[in-house]
């Protein structure tokens, strides 16, 4: 148990959650709910691993990995904003979809090695004291980006024209199409953008933070966590960003804890049978429900909630939001 | 250039014709094969045979059809199971959990044991049924309790419900009841096994190595007692108001919140009546993945049957069929990914229901002088 190994990895692993959790972010502030980002993220999973094995090349990986995501959600955005199908319905069939190529497509990938995306330390910022090797050293440049990209998306959704039309695609988008923004397309950009980030994050998985191909214990139900961040988040990045550090951390501090002898003075249960283990994996699925508890009721109290036209299509001309 | 063809999609104002329904989801299954035939060309299969091998499989011999209808028994359930809860527009994407909470507490009436062990075999199996569906119940009344009072996403909580669950068997199986070390408890005393065809081969000779089981039956009770309950009793005409008008359902004083958490028990319990009868009728013991994802292929079951009761009988044969087949053959996603497919092809043609699409031949354009 080391307060130090604990948030390097829970940075590493947290950065999963924030790409699919930032992706999911804006599609849903467009006004799609997108629930196949389990699906999505294991497909880039495989194309990601599939493609750096191929090539040697792990960058050329991630390209593939969110081109993959992006087209897995096109189906999603094609399906929901076009024939307007239930949002939730087609979410789901997108996670068997995924799921199914994934696992078709990546047979054969199974305990091959590949080129991994390099790790690499921040000069200068990483000689600070317990935050440097924490932050900024060893960690793969994904986990940079991520840093970066937390304020950049907040800034675009808040603060510039397009986050604005973003915004009034999904609270009302009846009033955008006569500003003369265009539903559709705002609506298929970010289903597109938060697939690209859904696959990203998958690829973070499968070339830099637990590198491999493990069929569906790739992502181990990651998908669905980082929905559930999303409305623990309220749709906030900065928030988000913080849910999915805390998580990636608890999720270590989870697994340390069995190594322990003692815990507090007292024998440590888990240390002497490793089947108590079980109870402590199911720590990260109870905080979600949890954290969902506390995000909902603080939604409820400051009045705060999803877009309102979330999981709403849009048809001009209809009576509707 | 002007295509010699303009797409018109325009808003239904006429009923659907009554055959159109079935239409697309006959036709969505044979899309999505033709579709799936195609990936399995791009990674070298050749989809005719696969598919012939499919049909050998599963609808072969009178065998192979008996293991595809062991196959489609526990989806029948589960199918039930999601269709009842979304009718009501609730998500219950925890069948999965509640199948194997069932399992948990059919097998504690053999491993506490509950009723003494040398009980009759009429009271354990009742017992164990009732177990079942109430180890299912629970699962599904957490969150359904946790959606009528915190405003808990049901989708989010039943999902990760689903790996809880899987752990808690897990430790059991893993730690207290383990057989010998191995993943498993010991095989139940016969008389908690549910009665197979091949128990009467001694009488009837064509029943020799017929796999088929009672849970067969709870299945078809379990559809009627379904359909009874949504299209005939007063509950039911409450859970689809809720479903198609919430806001209709609250001014008209339904209480809303106790029917989630009573939908969700009963959809949970349905889910955990499968999971006892897979316990009981096929596997005789707790192991690992009893369940090769029965809770999410109910989902897909439930909507190509268009929450129809009888209908779900009919397309659970369909999925049972494709689980068998996905077991004898590489690569393992296969059948999953026909399901994917097949869900998709239903939503997108929904549309037909909803839209008029027609092909109109547009005027042929004057040559410019």
């Amino acid at each position: 148990m080391n307060l130090e190994i604990i948030l390097h990895a829970g940075l590493a692993t947290g950065t999963i959650l924030l790409f699919a959790g930032i992706g999911e972010i804006l599609s849903e502030r467009a006004g799609i709910l997108n629930l196949g980002v389990e699906g999505m993220m294991l497909l880039g999973a495989m194309a990601g691993f599939g493609t750096a094995l191929a090539t040697g090349n792990p960058w050329l990986g991630l390209m593939m990995a969110m081109l993959a995501g992006g087209a897995l959600s096109l189906a999603h955005g094609l399906v929901t904003i076009h024939f307007q199908a239930d949002q939730v319905v087609s979410g789901l069939s997108l996670t068997f979809l995924g799921t199914g190529l994934a696992l078709v497509l990546g047979n054969g990938l199974t305990g091959q090695t590949v080129a991994l995306i390099p790790d690499m330390d921040i000069p200068g910022l990483a000689a600070i004291p317990f935050f440097g090797p924490a932050f900024f050293a060893d960690h793969s440049p994904l986990v940079y980006v991520g840093y970066l990209f937390t304020p950049l998306v907040w800034y675009y959704i808040h603060k510039t024209r397009p986050g604005l039309h973003l915004r009034a695609v999904g609270e009302k988008p009846s009033a955008a199409d006569t500003m003369g923004i265009d539903v559709y397309r705002t609506r298929y950009l970010y289903v597109f953008a938060g697939g690209c980030l859904a696959g990203l994050a998958g690829a973070t998985i499968s070339l830099s933070v637990s590198p491999g191909w493990y069929s569906a214990q790739t992502t181990s139900g990651q998908g669905w966590i980082a929905i559930g961040l999303v409305i623990f988040a309220q749709w906030n990045p900065w928030r988000a960003a913080l849910g999915a550090y805390l998580f990636g951390a608890l999720r270590r501090a989870i697994l340390d804890l069995q190594g322990v002898p003692l815990l507090l003075g007292f024998t440590n249960p888990l240390f002497i049978n490793s089947n108590f283990g079980f109870f402590l994996q199911m720590v990260p699925y109870l905080l979600t429900i949890i954290a969902l508890m506390i995000g909902s009721r603080a939604a409820a109290r400051k009045r705060l909630g999803a877009p309102a036209a979330l999981g709403e299509p849009y048809v001009r001309g209809e009576r509707g939001l | 250039m002007r295509l010699p063809f303009t797409l018109y999609i325009e808003k239904r104002t006429d009923e659907v014709p009554g055959w159109l329904p079935a239409a697309t989801s006959v036709g969505s299954v044979i899309a999505a094969l033709i579709v799936s035939g195609v990936v399995l060309a791009l990674i070298g299969a050749n989809p005719f045979i696969v598919y012939q091998f499919f049909y050998k499989a599963t609808f072969g011999s009178w065998a192979a059809f008996s293991d595809t209808i062991v196959k489609a028994t526990p989806l029948i359930m589960v199918g039930l199971a999601c269709a009842v809860a979304f009718k009501m527009k609730l998500w219950n994407i925890g069948a999965e959990g509640q199948f194997y909470l069932g399992a948990f507490f059919a097998s504690l009436v053999v491993l506490v044991p509950i009723v003494p062990p040398d009980s009759p075999k009429w009271l354990v199996l009742t017992a164990m049924v009732v177990m079942g569906m109430i180890g299912g119940a629970i699962w599904g009344f957490i969150p359904g309790y946790l959606k009528a009072k915190f405003d808990v996403n049901e989708i989010i909580s039943t999902l990760m419900l689903n790996y809880v669950a899987i752990l808690w068997n897990n430790f059991w199986i893993f730690d207290r009841w383990s057989d010998a070390g191995f993943q498993m408890t010991p095989t139940f005393d016969k008389t908690a096994w549910l009665p197979r065809l091949s128990d009467y081969a001694r009488q009837y000779k064509a029943f020799s190595g017929i796999t088929l089981h009672l849970g067969v039956i709870f299945g078809l009770v379990a559809a009627i007692v379904v359909w009874w309950v949504l299209s005939r009793s007063r509950w039911g005409y409450e859970i689809r108001l809720i479903g198609d008008n919430p806001n209709a359902a609250r001014y008209a004083g339904l209480n809303i919140a106790r029917n989630i958490v009573l939908v969700m028990m009963f959809s949970g319990a349905l889910a955990g009546l499968a999971g006892m009868a897979e316990v009981s009728g096929v596997v005789h013991r707790l192991q690992e993945r009893i369940s090769p994802g029965y809770g999410f292929t109910g989902i897909i079951v439930a909507w190509l049957a268009k929450l129809n009761p009888f209908a779900v009988i009919l397309v659970s044969i369909l999925f049972g069929a494709l689980i068998v087949a996905g077991r004898e053959v590489q690569p393992s996603g296969i059948s999953q990914m026909i399901q994917g497919f097949v869900l998709f092809a239903v939503i997108s043609s929904d549309v037909l229901l909803r839209y008029n699409v027609r092909l109109i031949r547009t005027a042929p354009v004057e040559e410019a002088a």
